[in-house]
């Protein structure tokens, strides 16, 4: 290759250390038994203690979950707005409103955090003003900012796949005699699903680690994981975390893992397959 | 007879995701905006509303107040200067490191690739709290990297790593180097190699094949993540807070502090507002250019 | 290969318009994709709809098929005005040029949807999924999907797909277009018989001349949108009504001339660059010395060594030395440069094997042609 390749590949493998030194830190740190993370106490480790703590820590625990069970109910709604949203601007062509959906599902992406939390927030307040509701902060309105700002990726996910998609599917399904409803249900979904299901995962990965929105639309005793795990490491870092962290870089890992072979064995039979059709060929 | 026309239906699934839009979205900044125009008082909730009542007459009530604060305030203007500074010079770095790893993913085989892409967004799907929090363990005073310096006797005190402008500007470039990346790998990955070819025939060294070629066309990409770079980190809170320094803080501090500590919610408005007025062009920009690639890709 | 009219006497109802456009316009903006377009498609017939890109036959197609709705003028089907009709209502199914067929569905299935859409019972619809794969060659392979098949058989399953529901009409758009030479010609069979054995009304959009002759019991001309002219391919090639449509169909030697007089055997031109006279037996009306141009296919010239008798001042004979020559196997093309520089295309069919002495390049030879063999254009 050219003397430029070079340059550009240092520059990579440089990257991809600089990515990975600090997340391989925090796991080696994991298993150090000392109190003081980072200094290495060779007499007692490796330890598994402080896995041990954090799976008996109560608070840690209801964190965990409460970010669990709002992760899933905003990335499944906000899944289907962007859905939604994403077809309407890949397929409707110009309509009234359409430059401000446009606009909509895109700022969000960009906008900083402390605005859009600020903003929510200041219409819950508003809203429960004027009708009574919500009733104060707490899960709910975590679930709806998250809904907001998760659809806008989902809603660009979706788009993006559906303007790479050829649209004389879907004429030709027309031509057929399936109406619009039938079109998308039986010939576009099935067909757009794996993108769908890759903005869910980002949903729900954007919700269960949202800090800065939720902290301004939480209320008192609604303290997702990272309003937990902030508190904390606001003051240091803590060998818990540390255990916490490992674990989420695992389940990561083996999520990715699992999902890259899986992708590997479709193409490997599809590359059969066409292998047998170009031998029995016609 | 159809219960929906295709019309009604459309209506339909335009108008759900625009509604709720429009109700999370779009009126909670007209909300933060009028209530920048208000002023801070001991109620709730804790600001004065815009109608108000003087012997049966309604009057509307409009405080410039914050804004005139946040404009004599140096502490603010010195936030406001700073944020920019912070968001420039990581966006800049971001650049610097991201383009040559985008460049070389782009130019490397069809094999290798999506293993390496892989592994640059791995980290995204791990939690951006702890990535951050991360540093904090190499960059203290007896931290991984202070210690590893202090052992091999390349420093004899530990460097004050933490609680600085480095250690903010490696957050941020640490968060966000994948935006920066991916936008630009798509970019870079559309090139012609032919072009490049075509250039050594004629003479051109690399470097300036590189300058005279690839770079114009890349312009695009390095403006889509240059963008989704600067745009959010402007306004970060959880890097300066957890990294960066105490004496000086970003805007996005500013604005939960206000907010939060100090309770005056017309001027946490305010620097909401103003913050939105610097950034309004450059996310105009980055519409318009999401919506250009959209309409290539058809 | 067309299938010659023999019907038209004994069906003149039948032939009545069985789709009629009548003064269809489509614009796209400023752009006119298709200008005032009328034209009647009799039933049962294939018509074939040949132009270049842009010339608004996809266009024509996509109007026809309910995807375009018209900014002017109508479709009617079988009596029936399809304005408000959206096209999963139509009675017209289309043949896509990329096949559409969808990837995530058997061969089965692909056929099948257009009879799940009329709400058909199980039984039926595999009956006719059945019967219909057997027509095109493609029963036993139900079960694959398309990803698994090869182009011909793709095509195959996608004219399957939109036969089944025995449309009034089929639009085929450049069907021909992705196959090779070989399976080009054996499908091009294939779909007479079947047109024939169905009796459907097929419209095909082409910018192939061989398919559209080959194909099309009529053909309609389209250039910038309108239709230049409709007729049989051999109305078509030996008559063409403008110079488009001479140049577009075949190769022609194109001459401007004057009108000299006008007879009851013909018209005579005073043509400039062959400096001698054209006498055209089929006239065309104009004035006397009016502008007019004369157009001769290739094969219809004779090439000789000796001059024709009256030469040199003989009509519809100009004297030329042979330039260049193309050896196809089973003709030859010959380039004729005359005195005025203008180079003259002339095929000759190779029919005897070694014999006399062949023409050879920069002999000089004598180039004459009947008076029945220029037409004459006024546009």
């Amino acid at each position: 290759m050219r003397p430029r390749g070079y340059f550009a590949r240092t520059a990579l493998v440089l990257g991809l250390v600089f990515l990975y030194v600090p997340i391989l830190s925090m796991i080696v740190f994991s298993f150090n038994n000392s109190r003081l993370v980072t200094v290495w106490d060779a007499a007692h480790s490796p330890t598994m203690k402080w896995y041990r703590a954090l799976l008996s820590n109560e608070q840690i625990l209801n964190a965990a979950f409460l970010s669990i069970r709002i992760a899933l109910v905003a990335a499944s709604v906000a899944v289907v707005l962007g859905t939604l949203a994403g077809m309407a601007l890949a397929r409707f062509g110009p309509f009234r409103g359409r430059l401000l959906l446009a606009g909509m599902t895109t700022a969000p992406i960009v906008m900083p955090e402390v605005i859009t939390g600020l903003s929510l927030l200041l219409l819950f307040v508003a809203l429960g003003q004027l009708i009574g509701w919500p009733r104060g902060t707490g899960a709910v309105t975590i679930t709806l900012a998250h809904i907001t700002f998760c659809m806008a990726y989902v809603t660009v996910v979706v788009q993006s796949r559906l303007a790479g998609f050829d649209e004389s599917l879907e004429e030709a399904a027309m031509d057929l005699g399936a109406r619009p409803l039938t079109v998308f249900r039986r010939i576009t979904l099935p067909l757009i699903l794996p993108a769908i299901a890759s903005g869910w995962l980002l949903a729900f990965t954007l919700s269960w680690d949202d800090l800065v929105i939720t902290q301004f639309v939480a209320g008192p005793g609604s303290s997702t994981l990272p309003m937990v795990i902030f508190s904390k490491v606001r003051f240091g870092v803590t060998p818990d975390i540390n255990a916490l962290a490992t674990i989420m870089v695992l389940i990561v890992a083996t999520g990715i893992a699992l999902s890259t072979l899986w992708m590997r064995y479709r193409e490997q039979r599809r590359e059969r397959d066409l292998q047998l059709a170009a031998a029995a060929n016609l | 007879m159809p219960l929906l026309t295709q019309a009604s239906g459309r209506r339909l699934v335009a108008g759900i995701p625009l509604l709720w839009l429009l109700l999370l979205f779009l009126i909670p900044f007209l909300i933060v905006f009028r209530i920048s125009f208000s002023e801070v008082r001991l109620a709730i909730p804790p600001y004065t509303p815009l109608i108000s009542w003087h012997h049966g007459v309604p009057a509307l009530e409009v405080h410039t107040s914050a804004y005139a604060f946040l404009f004599t305030d140096p502490l603010y203007i010195s936030s406001y200067l700073y944020s920019l500074k912070v968001a420039a010079v990581s966006t800049l770095c971001c650049l610097a490191l991201g383009y040559p790893m985008a460049y070389a993913i782009a130019r490397s085989g069809a094999a290798t690739r999506p293993l390496l892409l892989m592994l640059i967004v791995l980290p995204f799907w791990t939690s951006f709290l702890l990535r951050v929090y991360s540093w904090i363990g190499l960059l203290k005073n007896n931290g991984v990297i202070n210690n590893v310096l202090l052992y091999l006797g390349v420093i004899h005190q530990p460097l004050a790593l933490l609680q600085t402008d480095l250690a903010v500007y490696i957050g941020i470039v640490y968060s966000y180097l994948p935006f920066m990346i991916l936008p630009l790998y798509t970019n870079l990955e559309k090139h012609d190699a032919t072009l490049l070819e075509a250039a050594a025939d004629l003479g051109a060294r690399p470097l300036r094949a590189f300058l005279a070629i690839t770079l114009p066309q890349s312009l695009p990409g390095i403006l889509a993540g240059s963008l989704l770079v600067f745009i959010p980190a402007v306004g970060e809170y959880v890097i300066p807070t957890l990294l960066g320094r105490t004496d000086q803080i970003m805007i996005g501090r500013v604005l939960s502090d206000e907010f939060f500590e100090n309770r005056d919610w017309p001027v946490a408005s305010a620097v909401a507002i103003l913050v939105l007025l610097l950034l309004v062009i450059p996310i105009i920009l980055f519409q318009r250019l999401e919506r250009r690639e959209l309409e290539t890709q058809r | 290969m067309n299938q010659p009219d023999t019907a038209t006497a004994a069906s003149a109802a039948r032939d009545a318009a069985y789709v009629r456009i009548d003064h269809l316009s489509k614009k796209f903006g400023e752009f006119v994709a298709v200008d005032d377009v009328s034209l009647d498609i009799r039933r049962g017939e294939i018509f074939c709809l040949l132009g270049g890109s842009g010339s608004g036959k996809t266009t024509l197609l996509r109007l026809l098929a309910g995807f375009e709705r018209p900014t002017a003028g109508s479709i009617q089907i079988d009596g029936v005005d399809m304005s408000t009709i959206p096209p999963y209502e139509r009675p017209v199914n289309m043949m896509f040029q990329s096949y559409a067929l969808f990837p995530h569905m058997s061969v089965e299935k692909n056929v099948a949807f257009g009879l799940e859409q009329e709400g058909l019972a199980r039984a039926d619809i595999r009956r006719q999924v059945g019967e219909i794969l057997d027509i095109v060659r493609m029963g036993g392979l139900g079960t694959r999907k398309p990803h698994q098949l090869s182009g011909g058989q793709r095509q195959r399953v996608a004219l399957a797909r939109a036969l089944v529901k025995r449309p009034k009409l089929l639009l085929l758009d450049e069907p021909l277009a992705a196959l090779d030479k070989k399976l080009r010609e054996h499908t091009q069979f294939e779909l007479l018989n079947i047109q024939q054995r169905l009796g459907v009304t097929f419209i095909v959009v082409t910018h192939d001349q061989e398919e559209a002759m080959t194909l099309g019991q009529r053909l309609g001309v389209m250039n910038h949108g309108r239709i230049v002219q409709v007729g049989t391919p051999s109305d078509i090639y030996e008559s063409p009504s403008t110079r488009f449509v001479a140049d577009f169909i075949g190769s022609v030697n194109m001459f401007e001339g004057r009108v000299r007089e006008e007879r009851a055997e013909g018209l005579r031109l005073d043509v400039g660059e062959l400096g001698c006279v054209v006498r055209a037996e089929r006239a065309v009306s104009c004035a006397s010395g009016a502008t007019v141009w004369a157009a001769i296919r290739p094969e219809k010239i004779h090439i000789s060594r000796q001059p024709p008798p009256g030469a040199p001042a003989a009509e519809n004979a100009v004297a030329g030395t042979v330039r260049e020559i193309a050896y196809m196997g089973d003709m030859s093309i010959y380039l004729v440069q005359i005195a005025s520089g203008k180079l003259l295309r002339v095929t000759l069919p190779n029919t005897t094997r070694g014999g006399e002495r062949p023409i050879a390049r920069e002999e000089s030879v004598w180039l004459s042609w009947h008076g029945s063999s220029p037409v004459l254009l006024t546009e």
